[in-house]
């Protein structure tokens, strides 16, 4: 091929893929206008930009899902247009989606070489080709995964690592991940800058996009910034201090600080004692005063989701005890929980948070109808009255109330879930992983609004796997791994040291 | 620049609706199906003399009503992502039921508590198996949709239950005046039950929650299971309530009554423009596709045109009106 890459040669390379003037419209909006990229090989370009900013669609255009209404693609300099995804993988351009496209009752290796499987000369699909190939990619990443063992079994990490090595088995000249690391743990995600690394050296053109400031620094070489769908900037990454980079993201400064916040628990809200689960959890006790921000920090896996929707009232704890402003209670559903002041905002958004299908309106208003109706009858004037008041104050940015949830942004989208859980009045939100993949504006405002319910007398427990959230956010930090708690930590104890040591079980003086 | 940051500042006042209600009705389902309702209605009064006849258009309506009742609760079970294929099983052994009843010479109001109670029970076991024990609703109606007329057969063979009380024609045959029938009173009743429960109560509130996510809906406070759960008994409950009206205006009840209604009651449901896989649809739009496929059949019927070729054309309508909106929005595409 023509692109055989001399390591350690010459950096300035012609691109192998170049975009320029790509437009893309949809009804009534511009989701695109003259954007440009470029994808250099053995390099990785970071692709920033708040959500709506268009990076979503530019993956599309290049792995040819859409198809642009202006400009031009150009690979190895010769124009090219895709029609179709398959056109887009001929070409060598792959891409590892948000959200991986796997199928979980196939094995690994028939993920792996679907719709591109190597057939024997009977045309009938080459088994042991498959297996041989399915072990050696694995190889080649150091996964260490059994080609036949069905997906279903994989943890989310593990499919990322199946995922990418689909990708590889196209033998694809662009790599695109869409925020790749959003589900994985620290150590997972070092072990995917280590394979960045590897297809890097391999010659490999890769597009990266994160909404993780500190993984662009460390691992891309340079960045293109998109902006409401226009490009607003590029360059090597070496060129680019951060304030600069998120100037040009948001066109505005965003105070990336933490709010700033006075300590001043107040009465116990809520107790935890000897809380157990057969498989996820066990000896979990806590307390949580008014006021207080509790965050829980642990790997993915360490069972904090579980133990708070067991507290929630999703799962039953197969032991333990539950007192809510000194009565015990046993909560038998979520229903039950609100009813005693507990709310959850949970991890997985589209499927747990909100209702899509529905306005936002009646997703702000559904745990609330009890307030908002007479007799059992709907009053919607009450309810947009209810969702007004908290959207507003949210900031959510929304065309009217009776638009659909799905038509939001995450970050949005977000605020609707926190809108409707604050709607019912709480003594105890919970939020799990509240920030996770949204952009940096909203993120701004959900950590400030955070502050601002503490303050107000609300105890708030949040599940983070994000260090700089839960070190500018918490008050104290429980860590748990494989479903014990491990350590509570405050005060100057509270250090990213010390959190991931405890998280990742590491013995020796702190 | 500067602009965008003082916007942020204040606070940004969001409308309730972006749209006034004359354009929101133009969009809905229901305008598309009342046009193609009234098209029908004109076509036949000039294909047929005897057409525009009240009371010719009185007999048409007993096309439908008796459908259309199990068609509302239908529709709310639709809405909420399930489905129950079991109706005309449980009509049928409902009727068994009262009819075995009416042997031992039982007065007209146990015959109907019998119908009813039959209904919910059959609605009951349905919904246990459903919600307690998580099982896919449509396999499970389709096994006690073989269940429940299997019993009827059992009972009655080929033999027929008659010998109703004289008072018990009331429900099929009686009218509430001139040519409104009480089965259309009935009818109109229950529309609007079920108009008020589905658009204008927190439980249709929930109804449409479970619809468009059933997890999303729990992990909101709402009893999903109990709320399926009554779905089901209402279903059951409305099955009873069709078969006592049927079981009245034939007068008679042999194991095979009302046979492959429960799909007529689905397309009726989906012609209403519900969302076969839960989530969307309105009581107006089955009201008005209940008018088009009771319209249909009296107006083929008119011009002789036998049963079999009949369900050809609903079969085609349920599939043209279906598709209509999706070519007319692939054509505007291009």
């Amino acid at each position: 091929m023509l692109m055989q890459v001399d390591k350690k040669a010459e950096v300035a390379v012609a691109p192998v893929l170049a975009l320029s003037g790509i437009t893309k419209t949809f009804p009534g909006v511009t989701a695109l206008s003259e954007v440009s990229l470029e994808l250099y090989p053995g390099q990785v370009t970071a692709l920033v930009g708040e959500n709506g900013a268009g990076k979503s669609t530019i993956v599309k255009v290049l792995t040819g899902i859409y198809q642009p209404d202006g400009g031009t693609i150009r690979l190895d300099g010769r124009a090219v247009t895709f029609p179709s995804a398959q056109a887009a993988t001929a070409a060598g351009i792959t891409a590892i989606h948000q959200e991986t496209v796997l199928f979980d009752e196939l094995t690994v290796a028939e993920n792996i070489f679907i719709g591109h499987a190597p057939r024997t000369r009977w045309g009938l699909i080459d088994w042991p080709a498959i297996r041989a190939r399915t072990r050696e990619i694995l190889d080649r990443i150091d996964a260490p995964l059994d080609p036949m063992t069905p997906l279903k079994e994989l943890g989310i990490a593990s499919k990322h690592l199946v995922a990418i090595a689909r990708a590889l088995s196209v033998d694809a000249r662009v790599v695109v991940m869409d925020e790749p690391t959003a589900a994985l743990s620290q150590k997972e995600i070092e072990e995917l800058y280590a394979l960045v690394e590897r297809l890097k050296e391999e010659g490999r053109a890769i597009l990266f996009i994160s909404h993780k400031f500190d993984e662009i620094f460390r691992i891309a070489d340079r960045y293109t910034v998109f902006r409401d769908g226009s490009h607003v900037g590029s360059g090597l990454m070496a060129d680019v201090g951060e304030g600069e980079l998120v100037r040009m993201m948001v066109g505005r400064s965003v105070d990336q600080i933490f709010p700033k916040r006075t300590r001043a628990p107040g009465d116990e809200v809520l107790r935890v004692e000897g809380f157990a689960h057969p498989t996820e959890f066990d000896g979990i006790s806590f307390a949580l005063r008014r006021g207080e921000i509790l965050g829980f920090y642990g790997l993915v896996g360490a069972g904090r989701s579980e133990l708070m929707q067991a507290i929630f009232g999703i799962t039953r704890p197969s032991a333990g005890t539950l007192t809510v402003g000194g009565q015990a209670v046993a909560p038998r559903s979520p229903a039950d929980a609100i009813a005693h002041g507990i709310v959850y905002v949970p991890e997985d958004r589209g499927r747990q948070g909100a209702i899509i299908g529905l306005p936002i309106v009646q997703n702000v208003s559904l745990p609330s109808l009890a307030q908002t109706s007479r007799r059992g009858f709907l009053r919607m004037a009450e309810e947009f009255a209810l969702a007004r008041r908290y959207a507003e104050r949210l900031e959510l940015r929304a065309a009217a109330l009776d638009q659909d949830v799905g038509t939001l942004s995450g970050g949005n989208q977000q605020k609707v879930v926190i809108a409707k859980w604050l709607a019912t009045q709480p003594r105890v939100i919970i939020l799990d992983e509240p920030t996770k993949g949204i952009d940096i504006g909203s993120k701004a405002a959900v950590h400030a609004f955070m502050a601002e319910l503490a303050a107000e007398g609300l105890a708030v427990i949040m599940v983070s796997s994000e260090i700089p959230e839960i070190l500018g956010m918490s008050d104290r930090v429980i860590v748990m791994r494989e479903g014990l708690m491990v350590a509570e930590l405050e005060g100057e104890d509270l250090t990213p040291e010390t959190l991931v040591r405890h998280a990742a079980g590491i013995r020796g003086t702190a | 620049m500067t602009d965008a940051t003082l916007v942020n500042e204040q606070r940004r006042h969001i409308p309730d609706r972006l749209e006034g209600p004359a354009a929101r009705l133009a969009k809905r389902w229901e305008v598309l199906l009342l046009a193609v309702a009234v098209a029908i209605f004109v076509a036949n009064s000039f294909a047929s003399p005897y057409f525009l006849n009240a009371w010719n258009l009185s007999d048409a309506t007993f096309n439908f009503t008796e459908k259309a009742m199990i068609a509302f609760a239908m529709a709310l079970l639709i809405i909420a992502g399930e489905i129950d294929l079991s109706v005309a099983s449980i009509l049928a052994l409902a009727s068994t039921a009262m009819g075995a009843a009416a042997q031992l010479d039982v007065g007209v109001p146990v015959l109907v508590l019998i119908g009813l109670g039959t209904g919910l029970m059959c609605g009951a076991f349905n919904g246990l198996l459903v919600t307690g024990f998580g099982l896919p609703s449509i396999v499970v109606t389709i096994g006690t949709m073989s269940l429940f007329r299997g019993i009827s057969y059992i009972v009655l063979g080929d033999q027929a239950y008659g010998g109703y009380p004289s008072g018990f024609s009331w429900f099929g045959r009686g009218y509430a005046f001139w040519v409104i029938s009480i089965e259309l009173v009935l009818f109109a009743a229950l529309a609007l039950i079920y108009y008020v429960v589905l658009h204008r109560t927190n439980f249709g509130r929930a109804v449409y929650a479970i619809g468009n996510n059933p997890t999303g809906a729990l992990f909101s406070g709402i009893r999903v299971a109990r709320v399926k759960f009554v779905l089901f008994l209402l279903t059951g409950l409305m099955s009873g309530v069709a078969a006592v009206c049927l079981t009245s205006r034939l007068g008679s009840t042999r194991p095979s009554i009302a046979t492959g209604w429960e799909l007529e009651v689905v397309t009726m449901v989906v012609l209403g423009g519900v969302n076969i896989l839960g989530g969307s649809g309105s009581i107006p739009g089955v009201v008005i596709a209940a008018f088009v496929m009771g319209l249909v059949t009296f107006g083929l019927g008119l011009l002789n045109v036998p049963g079999i070729v009949m369900s050809i054309f609903v079969g085609l309508l349920l599939i043209g009106v279906i598709a209509l909106p999706r070519l007319w929005g692939m054509w505007r595409r291009r």
